[in-house]
């Protein structure tokens, strides 16, 4: 992918979230936003992810420009698959249903057509047995990867997560981490939010630090991780890495 | 033994989500009665009372007329308050202000008026001033007015119930501002919206009976009339009991079904 971030600023009421924001990253597959709570990183995803309207300053994708006006906004959505911390799938439906509602209603494909292939993700992500069951009978994991199924089942240019694995136990956490591994070397695009450090460091080809609405420190993960120039990754790094 | 015994008329905390035998449903619902039974015979047992149900029986056309002119401006009520109460539910949350501040107004006038009055005014005010003489109709009207107020605060409750993750969900994948309503917020809402909606369409029924003020020859209106001729209350008020409940069970029960079909795991 393609992403190129110029002055971007955000702010909710008079607390400035994003202060101009510059990334310009070409030809990566993967990025990682880390950074302390409130550091802005989930408030950059979102604007990415179409959920929110910036203040200043434009986002282009794969060099297309993102308008942010609500009809343009819609199709910038349909084209991007989604993931949030938790609550993705809809409890009145199945987890197939919660695959197919998109497809038909959002893409156009035959009930048949969509039906087929949310069967065929679920093959491949190994939940087929769970196809029939509403959320709520699944386990967190499980939810999150039924949610990563229905952002893939589209067909998106990129894949975002939102602190896919904060709403989950350790060992559910690496069956999600895992899943993501496996579309980072399927060659997926994708930008990820995330608090794990360790998984960071192995799927992601660039990451940045955002930390008071500013990027800190963007760059391979050796560098980033290994090797912080900044006091204040250094800090935020030794304070993650502590326990 | 005892165990087993205790198992007719008592399900332990563990037991709850399992589903009920119809035969110990029955007995239950027996004893209920037979708890409430005596005090309603009792009390008729007392009444001196000449029971007359021959002198009504002259005027069971009449009695029908009227039941079946109940019927009707229930059903229309029915069918046109649920529209309203949609769309001023609707309208309290669209962006336009003047819609807000109109379904406000709107909701909070009718919720503090008598619908004695609603029905008064409506026919002999507003009805003559627009030169409308068809009282059925302005009847319907006023009911389904009435009745659209209440609903619509019913569903917009259970519209806003619908937690602020799921829309966020349904903007993610794309869905535009109607298909959310359709396919997340309203499957959802119905669960929270048909129990009191059940409460309000029975209690509609029932006060489409007021609609007598202006005249127009319902189930309650013949009653009195033949109470009246007669001077057989009593017959009368039971006969409207009985009327009324017939067209109020249905659609408890059929609430009710429905309740269980929109059911999903919480």
């Amino acid at each position: 992918m393609k992403l190129r971030v110029h002055q971007l600023s955000k702010s909710f009421g008079d607390q400035e979230v994003l202060h101009d924001v510059n990334i310009g990253l070409e030809k990566v597959h993967s990025l990682a936003l880390i950074g302390p709570s409130g550091g802005g990183k989930s408030t950059l995803l979102r604007i990415i992810a179409g959920l929110e309207r910036p203040d200043a300053g434009t986002l282009h994708l794969n060099d297309e420009e993102v308008i942010f006006r609500e009809k343009s906004l819609l199709a910038h959505r349909r084209s991007i698959g989604t993931v949030f911390q938790a609550y993705n799938l809809f409890p009145h439906l199945t987890a197939l249903q919660n695959i197919t509602l998109p497809l038909e209603k959002v893409h156009g494909y035959e009930a048949r057509e969509a039906r087929e292939m949310a069967e065929s993700i679920l093959q491949r992500f190994q939940l087929s047995e769970h196809g029939h069951k509403p959320p709520l009978q699944l386990s967190g994991g499980q939810r999150q990867r039924i949610a990563i199924a229905r952002a893939i089942a589209i067909k998106p240019k990129i894949l975002l997560f939102d602190e896919p694995t904060s709403a989950l136990d350790p060992e559910m956490t690496a069956e999600v981490l895992d899943l993501i591994s496996e579309l980072r070397e399927e060659g997926r695009d994708f930008v990820l939010v995330t608090h794990q450090m360790g998984f960071a460091h192995r799927v992601a080809d660039q990451i940045a630090l955002l930390s008071g609405g500013r990027i800190v420190e963007c760059g391979p993960p050796e560098q980033v991780l290994d090797h912080p120039q900044s006091e204040l990754t250094r800090s935020f790094l030794q304070k993650i890495l502590k326990y | 033994m005892g165990d087993r015994i205790l198992k007719w008329f008592w399900i332990s905390p563990e037991d709850r989500a399992k589903p009920i035998r119809w035969q110990v449903l029955c007995l239950n619902f027996f004893l209920a009665v037979c708890l409430i039974a005596p005090i309603c015979f009792f009390s008729f047992s007392q009444l001196r009372y000449a029971w007359n149900w021959g002198g009504i029986a002259p005027y069971g056309g009449f009695f029908l007329k009227g039941w079946r002119n109940t019927l009707w401006i229930s059903s229309m009520a029915l069918v046109l308050s649920t529209f309203i109460g949609l769309v001023v539910a609707l309208a309290r949350r669209s962006g336009l202000l003047i819609l807000q501040a109109l379904s406000r107004l709107y909701v909070e006038v009718i919720r503090g008026t008598p619908l004695l009055v609603q029905i008064s005014f409506g026919f002999y005010v507003v009805a003559d001033a627009f030169h409308f003489q068809n009282r059925l109709i302005v009847g319907v009207l006023t009911l389904s007015l009435f009745s659209g107020a209440f609903i619509s605060e019913i569903i917009r409750s259970g519209i806003e119930s619908v937690g602020f993750s799921q829309l966020e969900s349904a903007r993610a994948i794309g869905l535009t501002r109607s298909q959310t309503y359709r396919y997340v917020i309203f499957p959802q809402a119905i669960r929270l919206i048909l129990p009191p909606l059940a409460g309000m369409l029975a209690n509609l029924i029932k006060d489409s009976s007021l609609l007598a003020v202006i005249a127009i020859d319902e189930f309650t209106w013949s009653a009195q009339n033949v109470a009246g001729l007669t001077y057989s209350n009593f017959e009368c008020y039971l006969l409207l009991a009985v009327g009324y409940l017939i067209l109020t069970l249905p659609i408890t029960l059929w609430t009710q079904w429905l309740e269980k079909r929109t059911q999903y795991e919480t």
